[in-house]
């Protein structure tokens, strides 16, 4: 039984910030809500199979880490899009939908794009002290969009 | 033989084009040609810086980390790199693994070919394939493919996640897991993974069936270009089974000439120096291996499928077989050189594989049974598997205090090499030679080049948009002519002499 609510975060653990949308994902994940109403995902980058996942859905909350938008974090309802940056390994959360849109057909069901901001993304460093604060305040927003 | 394009007779005086970087796996690669006045291609070199790091990151290790650090070398296919450095140090454990854990490491392996070769056709190949080498470069993608032909773009996408599912099954973790370990493995296959498994494996075989004939139809509906587009009389070398079989996992080497004729049989991984060695040439960092007992220059052979598909006598699964039988009979029972037949072969070794998932997910070992096994420790350990673009050697020496002492990678992009490089020197002699420099022209190279190493392609994470820096220099070294693709697809087209842009 697919659980109605998907969150996925990703990024790279090891390369400081990056790490946001993973450490969001075990936040929410170590809070113990109804395994049956919610499932996390999480992985390095965002892939072009990861648009199945989205698959009988009613909602999906998708959680990275950026260097572009205002702190502590930007929420993005998502639309499918044509991605000029398509690559093999990562798409954009908007290319993601695309191929959902392609694939299967029909719209994707309701996404939700948790934007935190990150300063760094150094190999080998811990997230900053600055992007910590911002996760703080974006996971008071994810349990909200949790319990909608 | 190597071509005479290797190397220019007089470069004094040639223009150089350089195309820079082709990406890849580990660092940058590049194509370099040298062009006479008449724009005739006098030299034309595929370099690939590999980075070789590894067999001293590794030095000084606790041997039981080395299956899991190894991984790293690649994000497409760390299994591969898993289970050739866990054979290895099954060596070192000194006995041979369990019923049990050689099932579920093949169940790996063969999840792991799978989704990889799933990878490589459909969302790296297939937009070439199905549009055009030259074809719209903003349609020529995954997406494209999936707008265009929306079935062969879900199947591509299922088999390949299918296949990541098995990985995680047994690994733990669709990338970079940790199911295998020196001695045997640390999980079996749960209850609940084994039935949905069991529940989508019958779908995926007909899907890799359907793939089969795509690589097919595809060669009959073009086979003035598929039978001869960077085509390279080479040697062959893979991993057979002791009877002859087609195996991924295990077996001895058989290298075959190019005609077919088999040259070495039945070695020992073990003794894989005493069979390979290893040139270096001074305009690229990447070395050359050949079979020893031909020599540099005839000893140059292919690895993957093309080579495991043809080297073998048999495939040891009946609808994977009966393809081999007539991918064997296009070719007229003469060996098949041409790269976009690595294509073909790679959709019949996918098909196996499902073949082989099935009926392991039937095998009540993957479920239970003694997973590690223990024996006299020994000091050297040599892992040989098929990884999905080729033979794989690791070879590592493990000192008292069980820290290893020495490593020595071989990977088949370095397998690959002097064959690589002659396709390149093919496509560009066809295609270039004389030639105004265009997208489409830049891309029959990374066409020849991608159907031998998707980690090429793979290596700035491109999708047919591998940025690419293409020069005409003068013989004064002015620059006269500018091609570029930004790593984000854009294509430029500077006209430097004229002074005018076009994008």
């Amino acid at each position: 039984m697919t659980a109605p609510l998907l969150v996925f975060g990703w990024g790279n653990p090891s390369r400081g910030d990056d790490a946001l949308g993973p450490l969001c994902i075990e936040h929410l994940r170590s809070l113990s809500l109804d395994a049956a109403r919610v499932e996390y995902q999480e992985d390095f980058q965002l892939q072009i199979e990861h648009a199945l996942d989205l698959v009988g859905r009613e909602r999906v909350l998708l959680v990275d880490a950026s260097l572009d938008c205002a702190a502590p974090f930007e929420v993005t309802q998502l639309q499918p899009a044509y991605d000029a940056h398509l690559m093999s390994h990562a798409l954009t959360p908007a290319a993601l939908l695309q191929v959902y849109a392609e694939l299967r057909t029909e719209p994707p069901p309701p996404c939700t794009l948790l934007a935190i901001r990150a300063e760094r993304f150094e190999l080998g460093e811990p997230p900053s002290r600055a992007a910590l604060i911002n996760l703080e305040a974006a996971l008071r927003w994810a349990k909200a969009w949790l319990t909608d | 033989m190597n071509s005479p394009l290797e190397t220019a007779t007089n470069p004094q005086g040639l223009r150089r084009v350089a195309i820079d970087p082709v990406s890849r796996v580990e660092g940058h690669g590049k194509v370099t040609l040298l062009l006479d006045a008449d724009k005739r291609v006098q030299q034309v070199r595929l370099h690939i810086v590999e980075f070789r790091g590894f067999e001293k990151f590794i030095e000084g290790r606790p041997y039981w980390e080395v299956p899991v650090m190894v991984q790293r070398l690649c994000g497409i296919c760390p299994v591969s790199h898993q289970l050739a450095a866990a054979k290895a140090f099954d060596r070192v454990i000194g006995a041979p693994i369990t019923a049990s854990a050689e099932k579920i490491r093949r169940l790996m392996h063969y999840g792991q070919v799978m989704q990889s070769h799933a990878l490589h056709f459909f969302y790296l190949a297939s937009p070439d394939l199905l549009f055009g080498f030259d074809s719209d470069l903003n349609r020529r993608n995954i997406v494209g493919v999936a707008q265009a032909h929306p079935e062969i773009a879900r199947k591509g996408v299922l088999l390949r996640k299918f296949g990541q599912e098995v990985i995680l099954a047994t690994a733990g973790k669709r990338v970079h897991g940790s199911g295998a370990v020196p001695g045997g493995v640390n999980r079996h296959v749960s209850a609940a993974d084994h039935v949905r498994l069991r529940g989508d494996v019958a779908q995926m075989l007909a899907w890799a069936q359907d793939a089969v004939e795509i690589a097919k139809q595809l060669h009959a509906q073009n086979p003035a270009l598929y039978d001869h587009f960077g085509a390279v009389p080479a040697n062959l070398l893979s991993l057979v089974r002791a009877d002859g079989a087609l195996d991924l996992y295990d077996g001895v080497l058989r290298a075959r000439d190019a005609k077919g004729a088999i040259i070495v049989d039945g070695a020992s991984a073990q003794d894989y120096l005493g069979l390979i060695e290893e040139e270096v040439k001074p305009w690229s960092y990447m070395k050359f291996p050949f079979l020893k007992s031909l020599g540099s220059e005839l000893g140059w052979y292919q690895v993957g499928p093309l080579a495991r598909v043809q080297n073998c006598d048999f495939i040891p699964s009946p609808l994977a077989e009966a393809q081999r039988r007539e991918f064997v009979a296009y070719g007229n029972d003469q060996p098949v050189h041409a790269a976009l037949a690595y294509h073909w072969t790679r959709m019949i070794e996918m098909l196996h594989c499902v073949e082989v998932i099935q009926g392991l997910l039937d095998d009540p070992d993957i479920l239970g049974g003694k997973r590690m096994a223990t024996g006299q420790r020994q000091h050297r350990g040599v892992g040989v598997i098929e990884a999905p673009r080729g033979t794989l050697f690791h070879d590592y020496e493990v000192g008292d205090d069980d820290l290893v002492t020495r490593c020595n990678l071989i990977v088949s992009t370095t397998h690959n090499n002097q064959a690589m490089n002659e396709a390149v020197r093919s496509v560009a002699a066809q295609y270039l030679d004389g030639q105004e420099l265009t997208e489409g022209l830049l891309n029959h190279i990374e066409v020849a080049i991608r159907a031998y190493d998707p980690c090429l392609s793979c290596a700035t994470h491109a999708l047919g948009q591998m940025p690419l820096d293409v020069v005409l220099l003068g013989a004064d070294r002015q620059t006269l002519d500018r091609v570029t693709r930004s790593p984000h697809g854009s294509f430029c087209h500077e006209a430097i002499a004229s002074g005018a842009t076009a994008r």
